[in-house]
């Protein structure tokens, strides 16, 4: 498929089994899993079987119950609850599907909170907020509060806050679950935009064939493992 | 350092913003936190006043001469040659009036409140007017002196507001006598002023006294020569006397009242703190369960957890001091100089006082608002900041 060592992302035999009182769910049973930078992976699988649960690992929100995860170079499966942290607020954009926008807080606001884990001056943060909203076509929208949005404008803020920081990875779970078709489309050309133009390394979770199908690569997850289906269109 | 201040500054401003959409709960825990401020304020104030009552009454410089181990006028009495002997000695100051002491003794009067019309104890000081020497606070304003010889009384400007028919030229009949009142004084709001005098000469036979005194209070050369004083009286083979200082007698005789309404005020706002605790610990698990999607994604984010402890523990510290400011505030306006009158069991009479709202209680209500609100916000900050990651991204 790839070539090994090279890959920004690799994961080895990776587990994660959850115990709710008696019962023991094996949701991960052996995961592996190499990207290269540059690539954008289109995870797919029925309800329940642990796409999210994947996304979390990578994304240094949860730790496996075995298995390795090396980012970039960075092993994070072992690492602290307060080093992960650290490690996400420097390495991980996420995109969520009911976007996670704090209400409170206006468009840039908004898009500024992963610049303040930053050593940035303020005026070098309001230069990349600016950047990141004008990639995203939201330049107008800066002093706007998410509730003044579109369902597709607020997913878009949330785009611009995922790569305010010029993330090694961008992990979107369902990022067109909540929105409608339209809406939809325009998030993916701007997800392919970002991986094309600005070489993002993406990987995002959905159900729908037609976004998978905007990817450069899809995989499915099944019975606890990863399995490529068919053919990259 | 930096970034961490600045990230749980941004918290902090985030949460803190979001208190309007959860307004139900923070005002429940401003109102119990008031509720506990202003009780808290009050009975303390209580004290406070008492307090200032009996410390500005007596002066470091006059002495109060009781009969050895009687501990409180009441339980003292003098012969007339003994008060004389006192009047006498080396260190009382001298007037054009010759010593500045008086011999004293008191009864105590049933008079009925003006408020709820049931009787309370107050003191009828016999005086000589030396009294008026050692006690140069004391200040006829209405009406005059009463004669000697006679059975007229001039009254205490509190015990005047708080008895009934103590007013000027109100008659009363005590005892077996009739008293006229020819005078209002008033004393500086020292203890005094709830007391009601007369000739020490016309009291002793109203009430069967003879010839005999409880006290002499006696003005000292200067505070610094008390001890002399003291001890020239104590080593008088004449003598079987007890001397103290009078700002020193008052103190210990009002200790004990003082201590209770303390001791019961601090155990009612202890007892109304916990429920108060409680009432914010309520409100910020419920701060926290509705913030619980907000605080996920910031963690997710990179936001430490301890910025979210203390954002959660911040807004909880905040609510509270709002509810300590008005309940202080409420305190002061509703019983800041609210007239009343206690009973000193130590010396069964009524002491007239004032609450007393200090700005030294307004800060201990406030801190003690703060208190509870550090303790009520510390579990559910707590569990904001160990509320796994992933399971709180599920929620909606
Ligand atoms: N924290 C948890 N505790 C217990 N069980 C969990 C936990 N997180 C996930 N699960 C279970 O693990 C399984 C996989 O969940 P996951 O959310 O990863 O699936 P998914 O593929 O993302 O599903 P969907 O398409 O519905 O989003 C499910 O059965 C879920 O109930
Ligand atoms: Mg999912």
């Amino acid at each position: 498929m790839t070539e090994n060592g090279a890959a920004l992302v690799q994961v080895r035999n990776l587990h994660k089994v959850f115990k709710r009182g008696a019962e023991r769910i094996d949701v991960l049973q052996g995961v592996d899993l190499d990207l290269q930078s540059g690539e954008f992976l289109s995870l797919m699988g029925p309800s329940g079987s642990g796409k999210t649960t994947l996304l979390n690992l990578l994304g240094g929100l949860d730790t496996p119950s075995d298995g390795t995860v090396t980012v970039g170079g960075d092993r994070i499966d072992k690492l602290s609850a307060a080093r992960l942290s650290r490690w996400r607020a420097r390495h991980i954009g996420f995109v969520f599907q009911l976007y996670n926008l704090l209400p409170v807080l206006t468009a840039e606001r908004n898009v500024e909170l992963p610049l303040l884990l930053t050593p940035l001056s303020r005026s070098q943060r309001k230069k990349h907020v600016a950047t990141a909203l004008a990639m995203v076509g939201l330049s107008g929208r800066s002093k706007h509060y998410p509730r003044q949005l579109s369902g597709g404008q607020e997913q878009r803020v949330g785009i611009a806050r995922a790569i305010v920081t010029d993330p090694t990875l961008l992990l979107c779970d369902e990022p067109t679950g909540d929105l409608d078709r339209k809406s939809g489309d325009e998030i993916l050309d701007l997800l392919q935009a970002l991986n094309a133009e600005h070489g993002k390394t993406i990987i995002m979770v959905t159900h729908d064939a037609r976004a998978a199908a905007r990817s450069t690569r899809t995989l499915h997850l099944d019975k606890g493992t990863l399995a490529t289906e068919g053919h990259d269109r | 350092m930096f970034r961490w201040l600045s990230q749980t500054v941004t918290v902090i401003g985030v949460s803190l913003r979001s208190v309007p959409q959860r307004l139900g709960p923070s005002v429940v825990a401003i109102v119990g936190i008031t509720g506990v401020v202003v009780t808290f304020v009050a009975v303390l104030s209580i004290a406070e006043g008492f307090n200032a009552a009996m410390a500005n009454a007596g002066s470091p410089d006059t002495a109060i001469i009781m009969r050895g181990g009687s501990n409180a006028e009441l339980n003292s009495a003098l012969a007339l040659d003994s008060t004389r002997i006192i009047a006498d000695t080396a260190g009382v100051r001298r007037g054009e009036n010759g010593p500045m002491a008086s011999a004293e003794l008191f009864v105590i009067l049933n008079v009925p409140k003006q408020s709820t019309g049931t009787d309370a104890n107050v003191p009828l000081r016999g005086i000589q007017m030396g009294a008026f020497d050692v006690r140069p606070e004391v200040e006829i304003v209405e009406g005059r002196l009463f004669t000697p010889g006679t059975n007229e009384i001039v009254v205490g400007r509190s015990a005047s507001n708080l008895f009934s028919n103590l007013e000027l030229g109100a008659v009363n009949r005590w005892g077996e006598n009739t008293w006229t009142v020819v005078g209002i004084f008033e004393a500086g709001g020292t203890i005094s002023e709830s007391e009601i005098w007369c000739d020490a000469a016309v009291l002793q036979p109203a009430y069967r006294r003879g010839s005999t005194f409880q006290s002499v209070v006696a003005r000292l050369d200067s505070a610094e020569t008390f001890q002399a004083f003291k001890d020239r009286l104590t080593t008088d083979p004449r003598l079987d006397v007890q001397v103290e200082r009078e700002t020193d007698y008052y103190r210990s005789q009002s200790s004990q009242v003082r201590a209770i309404i303390t001791g019961i005020g601090s155990v009612i706002a202890l007892l109304m703190g916990i429920g108060a605790v409680f009432g914010a610990v309520n409100t910020m698990y419920n701060a926290v369960a509705t913030r619980t999607r907000e605080i996920a994604t910031l963690r997710a984010l990179g936001f430490s957890g301890s910025s979210v402890v203390i954002s959660v523990l911040v807004e909880s510290a905040l609510l509270a001091v709002v509810g300590g400011v008005i309940g202080g505030g409420l305190a002061y306006a509703a019983f800041h100089g609210y007239q009343t009158a206690t009973m000193n069991f130590q010396t069964f009479s009524q002491v007239a006082f004032a609450f007393t709202v200090t700005p030294a209680l307004l800060v201990q209500g406030a801190i003690y608002a703060l208190l509870m609100g550090l303790v009520g916000g510390l579990f559910p900050a707590i569990r904001a900041a160990r509320m796994p990651i992933v399971t709180a991204l599920r929620e909606l």
